[in-house]
C-alpha cells in the first residue's frame, strides 16, 4: 500500500533528534506493549508481515503523529480483533467475556517457553527448490506496481533500474504472506546508483541496496 | 473509567496498554511471567555490547572477519548472539573507500540479537526518509563527514535480512585487548552513522 510508513524519500518531517545514553524504553507502557505484541504472537493468528501491515494500515495523518510503540498498539488491537481473539467489546471494557478455547489456551507461552523462543527467532527461508529469476550481475527494474496490500518494494525505487549484487535464496515471499499465502521466492540484494533513483544532485559514487523479492523485478536491459 | 482507581494523571496510551494487558492477562493468551522474560531480555541483556565484542573479534581475528563477512548468520550465533530479528544476518565493511549505513524506510527493521531495540531516532520518520535521498546530510547531523571519493552504500532492511556495519578499526589501538577493543565501538557506529574514535590515551586530559 502507498501509505505513510513508506517513508524513504520524503522531505519536511524535521531533524533527526538522537538523544544521548538513551533508555531502552521511555515509559513502562512501552514495555507492556512490546512484551503483549510478542506473546499474543504465540496464537499463530498472525505472521509478521500481517503484523507489519495491521501498524502501517493507518491513515498518515495518525500514523505520522504516532510514536512506534503507539504504532504497535493500533497494530496489536487491530490483530486481536480481526482474529476474532478478542471482541471489540472485551477491548472496550477491558474484561473477558469468555475464556479461550482450549486448542489455544495450549498455545500460550511460559516465561521458560518465551525464552527459547526469543533466542531462536523465526526461520523465513523455505526449503523449496525454486529457480532464481535473476542472476548476480543482470540488470533488473523494479515493477511500477502500486498494491493496495502489502508490499516490501519501496516507492521510491519502483521503475528503477539497478544490479543484482547477490542471491540471499529462498524466502517466504512477504507480499503474499501478509495475505496468509506461503510463496517460495529468490531474494536479491539489488544496487542502485543514488543518481538512478534521485537524479543528478545525487553523488556519483553513492548508492542504496535494497532486498527484493523474485516478484518484485523484471528483466531490464543491461 | 469508574472503577474508583485514579487514573486521572495517566495518558490515553497507558490506559489503553492496561486495559488491553488486563484484559489478555484475564483471558489466558498471554502469560504474565512471560511478558516480564520479554522484557529483561531487551531491557537487561541483549544490547549493542552483542554487536560490539563481534565487532572487537573481527578486529582482531582475521579468520574470524573473513567468515563474519561471508556467512554472518552462522559467525554471529557461534558468539551465542542469535535469535528474534537476527535470524539472517549480513555484515558490510567500512574501509577508506566505503562508508556503509543502514536504514529501514518502511517499519524500523534493526539486527536485534546484536544490536538490541532500535533508538527512537532510526523509528523515526525524519531518518527513516532522509538516510535514503540525502544520506552524506544524515551522517553530518550526527557529525560524521564522509569524504566525496569515499562511496557512502546505504542498505534498506526491506527483507528479512538484518545489517550491521563492521566500522572501520581506529588507529591507536596496538595492544588492546577484544574487550578494551569493545569498549570503544558505539551503537552508532554499527549502524554506521557514526566511526570509532580512537582510544583516549592513559593520562590525556
Amino acid at each position: 500500500m502507498n501509505g505513510a510508513h513508506d517513508l524513504g524519500g520524503m522531505h519536511g518531517l524535521g531533524p533527526i533528534e538522537w538523544e544521548v545514553d538513551e533508555p531502552v524504553f521511555h515509559h513502562e507502557w512501552e514495555r507492556r506493549i512490546l512484551a503483549l505484541t510478542l506473546a499474543a504472537g504465540a496464537m499463530g493468528k498472525w505472521n509478521i508481515d500481517i503484523s507489519r501491515h495491521a501498524r502501517e494500515n493507518q491513515p498518515p495523518a495518525q500514523y505520522l503523529a504516532n510514536s512506534y510503540y503507539q504504532t504497535w498498539l493500533v497494530g496489536l488491537e487491530k490483530l486481536l480483533l480481526q482474529t476474532g481473539l478478542i471482541s471489540a467489546g472485551e477491548l472496550a471494557s477491558g474484561r473477558s467475556a469468555g475464556a479461550l478455547p482450549d486448542a489455544l489456551a495450549a498455545r500460550v507461552l511460559k516465561a521458560d517457553q518465551m525464552a527459547a523462543v526469543l533466542s531462536r527467532g523465526d526461520q523465513f527461508r523455505m526449503a523449496d527448490e525454486v529457480a532464481a529469476k535473476f542472476a548476480v550481475g543482470e540488470s533488473v527494474r523494479v515493477l511500477n506496481n502500486h498494491p493496495t496490500h502489502h508490499t516490501r518494494a519501496p516507492r521510491y525505487t519502483r521503475g528503477h533500474c539497478g544490479v543484482v549484487q547477490r542471491d540471499h535464496g529462498v524466502f517466504v515471499f512477504a507480499d503474499a504472506n501478509a495475505q496468509g499465502n506461503k510463496l517460495a521466492q529468490h531474494i536479491y540484494s539489488v544496487c542502485f546508483p543514488a543518481q538512478e533513483l534521485w537524479g543528478d544532485a545525487a553523488k556519483a559514487n553513492d548508492c542504496v541496496y535494497v532486498d527484493l523479492w523474485d516478484g518484485h523485478l523484471e528483466a531490464a536491459a543491461g | 473509567m469508574s472503577e474508583g482507581h485514579d487514573h486521572s494523571h495517566l495518558s490515553d496510551t497507558e490506559l489503553r496498554v492496561r486495559s488491553l494487558e488486563s484484559l489478555l492477562v484475564e483471558k489466558g493468551i498471554v502469560d504474565p511471567a512471560a511478558l516480564d522474560t520479554v522484557v529483561q531480555t531487551y531491557e537487561e541483556k541483549i544490547g549493542p555490547q552483542n554487536g560490539a565484542r563481534v565487532v572487537a573479534r573481527a578486529w582482531s581475528e582475521p579468520d574470524f572477519k573473513d567468515w563474519l563477512l561471508r556467512d554472518a548468520s552462522a559467525a554471529i550465533a557461534e558468539m551465542g548472539y542469535h535469535g528474534r530479528q537476527g535470524e539472517h544476518m549480513n555484515v558490510v565493511e567500512n574501509t577508506s573507500q566505503v562508508h556503509n549505513l543502514v536504514v529501514c524506510t518502511l517499519c524500523s527493521c534493526y539486527p536485534w540479537p546484536v544490536l538490541g531495540l532500535p533508538p527512537t531516532w532510526y523509528k523515526s520518520a525524519p531518518y527513516r526518509s532522509r538516510a535514503v535521498i540525502d544520506p552524506r546530510g544524515v551522517l553530518r547531523e550526527f557529525g560524521t563527514e564522509v569524504p566525496d571519493e569515499v562511496s557512502v552504500r546505504v542498505w534498506d532492511s526491506t527483507a528479512e535480512l538484518r545489517y550491521l556495519v563492521l566500522p572501520e578499526r581506529p588507529l591507536g589501538c596496538e595492544g588492546l585487548s577484544q574487550e578494551d577493543l569493545a569498549a570503544l565501538v558505539t551503537r552508532n557506529s554499527m549502524i554506521g552513522v557514526e566511526k570509532v574514535a580512537p582510544p583516549k590515551r592513559a593520562g590525556a586530559a
